[in-house]
């Protein structure tokens, strides 16, 4: 896959939005807020429902771009280590379920995504990562735990994928504290 | 763009038995690469690297590890696993080149083609490909390369330091360049 590299010139201006994004995303220690988005044009998913698991919150900013792609096939892959650190991962972005289907159908996905579309932004509004000039959300991660508490949360620059390991140490920090307790 | 917290560069990047090494062991630098066989970056990347060995010789050491994307390269995972296979037989290298040179060849049977191109035991590789005895091999250069902070194919590190740049031949020739010269201080 492409790699794709921050095309702007205009450094200090990303540098500074990305550190006010990063001041917005709301911290670890703070309860995850509740959302109720839809999967399939049938079918929402609620934070709530993942009670007793953890789980990955990986907001894009839209499907089909090439960083995206990129980074949702990443996860798509490492998703059987998700799931042996007893974590499940969600997909998140402005685009609505016919789109998202598409393309999960496309990179052949096996984690929903959530098409958080109506109010527009809503959900990422809430996580304080929404980007109000843009339309769309921050590349953001988000890792919950059992109880519904943000323990790590990442904003990415806009056009750097951010990989796994990350997310990674975070349940595997998780995972000793867990051992620990 | 900055590498956030550069400390992961380095975990899972170390050298580990079994890895593929072109180059002299005290070469001044090493070029370690993840890739995959069916992405065609990691195509147009395969020429710059052999032209980079070709100039700087025993100055720089390349090590190739797996990066499959399976859900997008539907091939990519099987050809990791050729490449392996011919391995197992002393022809990594020349395998790794030849999947390179033919992306567009990658399907079962032509990877058996090109055991046979290359002389290997044909009965025995393809079992071992029907056999998938490479997946645990490949799926660990995969996490290797997840912990080291790969986030898309190909990915360079350099002396191992993710190279966020270009990978055309000046840029590639450039930084492994840098990193000789500091060796050299």
């Amino acid at each position: 896959m492409e790699k794709t590299v921050d095309q702007t010139n205009d450094r200090t201006a990303n540098e500074n939005q990305l550190e006010d994004a990063s001041k917005r995303a709301l911290r670890p220690g703070t309860p995850a807020p509740e959302f109720h988005l839809q999967a399939t044009p049938d079918q929402r998913v609620s934070l709530s429902e993942f009670r007793g698991r953890r789980l990955i919150l990986a907001f894009y900013p839209a499907d089909w771009s090439p960083v995206c792609g990129d980074q949702m096939a990443l996860y798509n892959e490492v998703l059987p280590e998700f799931h042996k650190l007893h974590s499940e991962l969600v997909g998140i972005s402005v685009d609505g379920v016919w789109c998202h289907l598409a393309f999960a159908k496309d990179r052949k996905l096996h984690f929903p995504l959530l098409a958080d579309f109506e109010p527009k932004g809503a959900v990422a509004r809430a996580y304080g990562i929404y980007r109000e000039q843009d339309g769309f959300c921050e590349r953001a991660l988000f890792v919950i735990d059992e109880s519904g508490t943000i323990r790590w949360s990442y904003v990415s620059p806009i056009g750097i994928n951010p990989g796994a390991d990350g997310i990674l140490d975070a349940l595997e920090d998780l995972e000793e504290k867990g051992a620990a307790a | 763009m900055t590498r956030r917290r550069t400390d992961y560069a380095i975990r899972g990047l170390d050298i580990r038995p079994g890895d593929h090494i072109q180059g002299a062991s005290d070469a001044p630098v090493t070029l370690l690469e993840y890739g995959d066989y069916e992405c065609p970056y990691c195509g147009e990347a395969h020429p710059m690297v052999k032209q980079l060995q070709r100039t700087l010789g025993g100055n720089m050491r390349f090590i190739f590890r797996n990066f499959p994307l399976t859900s997008v390269h539907v091939h990519a995972e099987e050809a990791a696993e050729a490449a392996e296979a011919a391995g197992a037989q002393g022809k990594f290298w020349e395998m790794h080149d030849r999947l390179y040179e033919h992306q567009d060849a990658l399907a079962h049977p032509q990877l058996i083609a090109h055991a046979r191109r290359l002389g290997l035991d044909v009965e025995k590789f393809e079992d071992e490909l029907d056999r998938h005895v490479y997946v645990p091999r490949v799926r660990e250069d995969f996490m290797s390369g997840v912990r080291g902070g790969v986030n898309g194919t190909p990915t360079f590190f350099i002396n191992g330091v993710r190279h966020d740049g270009s990978y055309d031949f000046e840029t590639l020739l450039e930084a492994v360049q840098t990193r000789i010269k500091r060796s050299a201080a």
